[in-house]
């Protein structure tokens, strides 16, 4: 007999129960010893304890309707099904059948369990689910669907032909949620498959603001890669102006012509990248920003490039991995870009308590941005950390003292010096540091430094590191005619030692005795001799072979040929002196914030950045023909912060989330539609048919006129293509539909409960394009139910008048007692306030009902700037034009409520205004795209001059009566 | 993207593992402890480790090594971000990031990494949203900080699935955060109190050299919130003098647009305490130095000794009182310990981490701080060639030593009057003085 209470006293941690005892739990009849249970074999998993003896008493409880019972048996599922393969099919039918359940979260997990689980024979079921799941109402479960794309990848990649099909069709999803994800899934299976990323490429750069930051990243990377195929180089720019102004000096005419009918012009969907990314600098994920920067880096043109300096400087004050991985990318950048980060020197000072590798990079960076007019402050601060207790790091700075003077050739002498006192240094690592250095040094200017050779030669007897004692020896036999008297008598200490030395001590030693046997055979040709026999019988190849070489070369003999003649030559030949180069010189040959930037080498799955093309690709691939009604999760040109306003508005429409779904409509699919009986997850989803194919439909009349328009005149194409997905674009103004600027919805009452004999029906309007006509103005009916019955097949019945169209929302099939949903509807009012009368139907009653619209709600809100304002304002004078004079309330005088109370009455957008007292809003009718400008000019003793100018008169006036009673109200 | 992760404390002992894609031994952890093995600190161990098959990418903090195994090319700052998150989610529902903790809440950190990754991709790593999925320890910080009692920290499940009411409404069962555009904000939040306070904290990271010199410095500042607010307010936050700001990262939720049109922080803000906006202070200001340092420290070359004498004093304080004040010392390795009296506060010195804390506390004008006395040093060893830096930590109340000061908060979209507060601190962040 179990009883939770002498488990509890345990820690869950340390499981001291066997797995009979948990066997035991698990099949007992409670719920709470079964979730014991499963919490203890989960912490069993976590240790990586194996616990896979119990999986056919755990996968009894998959179906449990406890959930958290349920998602532990997940767990553990995911974790040994591979190893279980057969018993794991039990459990697979309960996921089939949770994937059509109601819940979104359970579709959702059903599916994110089922295609976890890493057994072969189910890939079929995967497939059609995953197939299902990307056409589903819900973005969080379309999501699951785009991550299971690449668990089913890497399962089967077989099935990759039908994955890039669901690839192609997730990725022409609007929803933020998603587009992360299928990217993600583009990347992993078939990111070479540039195509499919086409059409969705501006709707991409226009979601990326909204996206989740982790799918930022992503995306960026991706578009990074993407840009680099598709648009011409923006660094030519440069070379180019200076090839005209070439031209016109030689004055040829004709190749003048030439020249300027190719300037450099950015493709605007290029610029489009740059724009939207931008803004993503000040974001707190350091991905997301290191993202941005290397796009800059590697797509921005040269002179745009340093806007992403400031962001990464400020990366340094995050955790020290994050210091670790910017400082790299900076030293890379540093190489090719100082300017970028030179006012910013200071900020790479190191640090006593910085960890060695960021000490290491910093060096790197600072030694990078030395220039000759700021080396003397660098060189003081590397005399702070040449005294530094860290002794690996005091040898770094050496060796960057190093570079610095040879880079700078003012101040290689002070260099030489300074490391020449160093010399005397207690910490053996410093010196050979120094000898080493200041050996490289010396070969690139050896004639007055003799000194320095012969204190070098001094050191010998002390230095014990190889690496500088080789130095000291190669130097001394390269120099050997300097140092006359001395370098025998190295020669003879370093002979004495021979046989304990390090092998590449030895190998200079021998180095060291063929040049003085060259330069000076009287004296050392007997010890020559003794080293190259002791070298003849080393135990290293190395050396034996060096010694037998030498011993040919330089010893005549009958045997040795025309070479030895040359000896001296050969080996006393002037050597070039060594670069001193930063290890970061050639990193970005890999994309820069990728792990094969930070390894140098290529990881696996590393994507090439394609270099430019030479000749531009075909830009109208990118134009988007197909009109996709707009989705509720986002309008086009909703940026930064009109974004919020519209992201409240969605929330506050949408009062359960899934019965937002249902009232939209779900497209069919061929290859899922003959599955559809058996495992189509829309049984009690509201289904109206392929509702997109209407919208293709409705849309075809505009979709003429814009092909018309693109035919006559191509300059306008850019404009429009560039606004892709807008459909107010294609009205007669060019300007541009801006979202609506967010007031408190208004309901309106449109059936009573009493009346409606329990149905209560309430609208507002959205102030949303309508997604089924861009004539229609969309309203939202939220429809309760108040009986204590269900009701049944709710639909729109007959509409009138004739001049208004109406586009019906789906039938409701069901509405439980209590509850209530909303629906949304279009109606095309025709831009007149004339109410637009229809039928609610319920199976047994029929109610009439009419919408009047507030003015205010016919207009779609436009930007533009002051200047077109007054230019479209000039033009709309004489009958167009309606003012009066109004007495207004003392609280409207300030700029912010006037606007709030206009826009309140009526969905306009404001127009920047240079003066204070001058208010201007600009909006457009739906139905007839008219433009409707309003100004309020403050006047003193508050009183205002309020002037409406419109074709539509009648409208016109009715809007001034309106804005005339909000404003003069207080 | 991540494959595995593995928990390791400093010992070397791997503690938890969560694989999200196939099982990967844990043998592969002995690559890190080959690196640690090499480097003279945790700290030192390189983020980014190659192995013949994968590759290792971990952070350390809290003395705990997060490992996160990967198999292919990825951002690595990705990585180490979401680990990043991984370990602030855990500090955010234990109170604590440590082993103990980690050890006694497994089940609820498994479920909780369950629901932040799927297949290696980040899926919900907002705390509003999780905190809607899984539920934190009820008796969270009190509990926690006793070390042995009361370890059943039952984690009480609230999938909201199973609160609901049964009706055919079938809504609020995904986490209402998720679906919308505003994901960091929970829907139906309610308060009795509803109040907001913004902490406005500044560090001066600063390099001082010997003779007090001004090396470096510079202010960064964050401005932390925590907002206990009804329904979907909108607030609105602006600043007297913006243009002291140089560079600034925002949380997701402030608007971009109206900052740079505006220079004011407009946004719908998380519930409970998150870090609204961090910034860099115009570096063509002169930043005030609040302190000034004198000392001498110095080794003698004969009879293994040293001495030390330190002063503290403020001095440009703008009026208000330093407090908190503490320095310390990392000593060189030869130094064996310190014979040190003072006419304020405390000091220790010690000699295993060979580091020197003197805590001072206040310091007033009249009585400056002194701490002088002697260094004993291993006999035979050679005398350091360099002296210790002093690192200084300080703390001023109701002070931003930018000058920084926010003008008004306003609220729109809620009816109620929020009660709301501001507040100033200046804290040292990097502070060295080189001796």
């Amino acid at each position: 007999v179990f009883s939770i209470k002498s488990y509890s006293a345990l820690n869950l941690y340390s499981c001291s129960l066997k797995n009979e005892d948990l066997k035991e739990m698990l099949e007992s009849n409670k719920e709470s010893l079964k979730l014991e249970a499963m919490k203890r074999i989960v912490g069993l998993i976590a240790k990586g304890k194996n616990a896979s003896e119990l999986f056919p008493a755990v996968v009894k409880n998959v179906a449990s309707k406890n959930i958290e019972l349920k998602k532990l048996v997940y767990v553990y599922l995911v974790r040994y099904a591979e190893e279980q393969q057969d018993l794991a099919l039990l459990s697979i039918s309960t996921f089939q059948r949770a994937l059509k359940d109601p819940n979104q979260l359970i579709r959702a997990s059903a599916l994110r369990v089922l295609s976890s689980i890493r057994v072969p024979i189910i890939v079929p079921i995967m497939m059609l689910a995953i197939k299902e799941a990307a056409t589903d109402l819900s973005p969080y479960v379309r999501k699951t669907a785009a991550h299971a794309i690449q668990k089913l990848y890497s399962l089967d990649p077989e099935q990759k032909e039908h994955l890039i099909e669901v690839i192609d069709k997730l990725l022409k999803d609007k929803s933020t949620l998603v587009a992360g994800s299928v990217v993600m899934a583009f990347e992993e299976v078939c990111p070479d498959r540039i195509d499919l990323i086409h059409k969705n490429y501006r709707k991409l750069c226009n979601l990326l603001v909204d996206v989740e930051e982790w799918g930022q990243v992503v995306i960026i990377t991706m578009l990074t890669r993407y840009a680099r195929t598709q648009f011409l180089s923006p660094w030519r720019e440069d070379a180019l102006f200076d090839e005209n102004s070439e031209k016109a000096f030689y004055d040829s005419d004709v190749e003048k012509e030439k020249a300027d009918s190719k300037p450099y012009m950015m493709d605007p969907d290029h610029r489009l990248l740059l724009r939207n990314t931008k803004p993503l600098l000040q974001s707190r994920n350091t991905a997301v920003v290191m993202a941005v920067a290397q796009l800059y880096w590697h797509l921005a043109p040269k002179q745009e490039v340093s806007i992403v300096t400031k962001s990464l400087v400020r990366l340094l004050r995050s955790h020290r991995e994050v210091q670790y991985i910017v400082l790299q990318n900076i030293a890379t950048m540093s190489i090719q870009r100082k300017g970028m980060f030179e006012p910013f020197l200071k900020s790479f000072y190191v640090r006593s308590t910085d960890a060695t590798h960021i000490k290491t990079l910093k060096l790197e960076i600072l030694t990078n941005l030395a220039t000759e007019a700021n080396i003397s402050t660098i060189l003081r601060e590397f005399q702070t950390y040449v005294k530094s207790q860290d002794k690996q790091f005091a040898a770094t700075t050496i060796q960057a003292i190093g570079r610095c003077a040879t880079n700078i050739s003012e101040i290689t002498d002070t260099c030489l010096n300074g490391l020449v006192l160093l010399l005397s240094n207690r910490d053996e690592t410093v010196v050979a540091e120094c000898v080493v250095v200041i050996k490289k040094l010396l070969q690139t200017q050896p004639s007055q430094h003799s000194d320095i050779i012969k204190h070098m030669a001094k050191l010998l007897d002390n230095i014990t590191v190889p690496m500088a004692r080789a130095s000291i020896l190669w130097l001394i036999g390269e120099y050997c005619e300097r140092v006359p008297k001395i370098a025998p008598d190295v020669l003879r200490k370093v002979a004495k030692s021979f046989t304990s030395e390090e092998d590449i001590v030895k190998l200079q030693t021998l180095n060291l005795a063929a040049k003085l046997y060259l330069t000076n055979s009287k004296q050392t040709k007997l010890l020559t001799q003794y080293i190259l026999n002791l070298g003849k019988y080393d135990q290293n190849y190395d050396i034996r072979d060096r010694t037998r070489f030498l011993r040919q070369l330089i010893v005549p003999n009958e045997k040795s040929g025309a070479l030895s003649k040359y000896a001296k030559r050969i080996l006393l030949a002037s050597k070039p002196a060594p670069v001193l180069e930063s290890a970061f010189k050639d990193r970005d040959r890999f994309q820069l914030g990728t792990l094969s930037h930070t390894l140098n080498a290529k990881a696996s799955g590393y994507l090439e950045l394609s270099d430019w093309p030479t000749v531009a690709p075909d830009q109208s691939v990118r134009n988007v023909e197909v009109m996709e009604p707009q989705s509720l999760e986002r309008q086009p040109s909703t940026r930064g912060s009109d974004l919020f306003a519209y992201h409240l508005l969605v929330l506050l429409c949408s009062d359960s989330d899934d019965a937002k779904e249902k009232k939209r409509p779900k497209p069919k699919l061929d290859s899922v539609s003959s599955h559809s009986k058996a495992s189509s997850s829309s049984d009690n989803t509201a289904s109206s048919g392929s509702e997109s194919e209407e919208d293709t439909d409705s849309d075809s009349e505009p979709e003429q006129k814009k092909k018309k328009k693109l035919s006559s005149k191509p300059q306008v194409r850019q404009i429009l293509s560039f606004n892709c997905g807008c459909k107010m674009c294609l009205c007669v103004t060019a300007f541009q539909v801006s979202s609506p600027v967010f007031v408190p919805p208004k309901s309106h009452e449109l059936l009573h409960r009493m009346s409606g004999k329990g149905l209560a029906v309430s609208y507002h309007f959205p102030r949303q394009p309508c997604a089924y006509s861009h004539r229609m103005v969309s309203v939202q009916l939220t429809l309760t139910n108040g009986r204590d019955q269900p009701l049944e097949d709710i639909c729109v019945g007959e509409a009138g008048p004739p001049g208004i169209a109406i586009h019906r929302f789906a039938t409701i099939e069901r509405l439980q007692p209590e509850a209530s949903i909303t629906v949304s509807m279009g109606i095309d009012f025709n831009d007149s306030t004339q109410a637009a009368n229809f039928q609610l139907c319920t199976k047994t009653d029929q109610f009439s009902v009419s919408i009047q619209p507030a003015v205010g709600e016919l207009l779609m809100p436009v930007t533009m700037t002051e200047q077109d304002f007054l230019k479209e304002q000039g033009q709309l004078t004489g009958m167009n034009e309606s003012s009066v004079t109004i007495t207004i309330a003392p609280d409207s005088m300030s700029s912010q409520p006037v606007g709030r109370k206009v826009v309140s009455v009526a969905n306009m957008g404001v127009v920047p205004s240079s003066q204070n007292s001058i208010h201007r809003f600009a909006a457009k009718t739906v139905s007839s795209g008219s433009l409707v400008l309003s100004s309020v000019v403050l006047q003193e003793a508050s009183t205002a001059k309020l002037v409406v100018n419109t074709e539509k008169t009648v409208l016109g006036s009715v809007l001034l009566r309106e804005l005339k009673t909000a404003l003069s109200q207080g | 993207m991540i494959h595995s992760l593995f928990l390791v404390s400093t010992a070397g002992h791997i503690f938890l593992e969560k694989h999200w894609k196939s099982v990967i031994s844990r043998s592969v952890c002995d690559y890190l402890f080959e690196a640690q093995g090499k480097a003279s600190a945790p700290e030192n161990v390189p983020p980014v480790i190659a192995t013949p098959h994968h590759y290792l990418i971990s952070v350390y903090r809290d003395r705990i090594f997060f490992v996160a195994v990967i198999q292919t090319e990825v951002p690595p700052l990705f990585v180490i971000e979401f680990l990043h998150r991984v370990a602030e989610t855990f500090q955010d529902y234990f109170g604590e990031c440590s082993e103990a903790s980690i050890k006694d809440n497994v089940v609820i950190v498994y479920e909780l990494l369950e629901e932040m990754l799927d297949n290696g991709f980040p899926l919900a790593t907002e705390a509003n949203i999780l905190k809607e999925m899984i539920k934190p320890p009820t008796i969270l910080r009190s509990v926690v900080n006793t070390i042995t009692g009361g370890r059943e920290l039952r984690s009480v499940f609230a999938w909201s699935v199973a609160q609901g009411s049964g009706s055919s409404n079938v809504g609020g069962t995904l986490p209402t955060g998720q679906l919308s555009n505003i994901p960091w904000r929970r829907t139906g939040v309610k308060y009795t109190n509803n109040e907001a306070y913004f902490d406005v904290v500044e560090e001066i990271d600063a390099i001082l050299d010997k003779s007090g010199t001004v090396v470096f410095a510079e202010i960064q500042g964050v401005i932390d919130a925590c907002v206990k607010l009804s329904g979907m307010p909108d607030l609105t936050l602006s600043f007297v003098n913006p243009r002291l700001l140089d560079d600034v990262s925002f949380h997701p939720c402030v608007r971009f647009k109206r900052w740079e049109a505006e220079r004011v922080l407009s946004f719908i803000p998380p519930d409970g305490n998150f870090r609204l906006m961090s910034y860099h202070v115009n570096a063509q200001n002169l930043v005030a130095i609040p302190v000034y340092v004198k000392q001498n420290v110095s080794f003698f070359e004969t009879g293994s000794s040293g001495r030390l004498d330190i002063t503290v004093g403020p001095k440009q304080t703008m009026g208000k009182t330093i407090e908190d004040v503490v320095i310390t010392v990392h000593m060189p390795k030869v130094v064996l310990n310190a014979n040190l009296t003072t006419n304020q506060g405390t000091s220790t010195y010690d000699p295993v981490t060979k580091v020197l804390v003197w805590d001072i506390g206040k310091l007033n004008q009249q009585k400056v701080p002194n701490l002088k006395g002697s260094l004993s040093l291993q006999s035979g060893a050679p005398r350091p060639d360099e002296n210790p830096t002093l690192n200084i930590d300080l703390r001023i109340q109701q002070l931003a030593i930018s000058g920084l000061k926010v003008n008004r908060l306003n609220m729109f979209g809620e009816k109620y009057k929020p009660f709301k507060g501001v507040k100033y601190v200046t804290k040292a962040g990097k502070f060295q003085v080189r001796t």
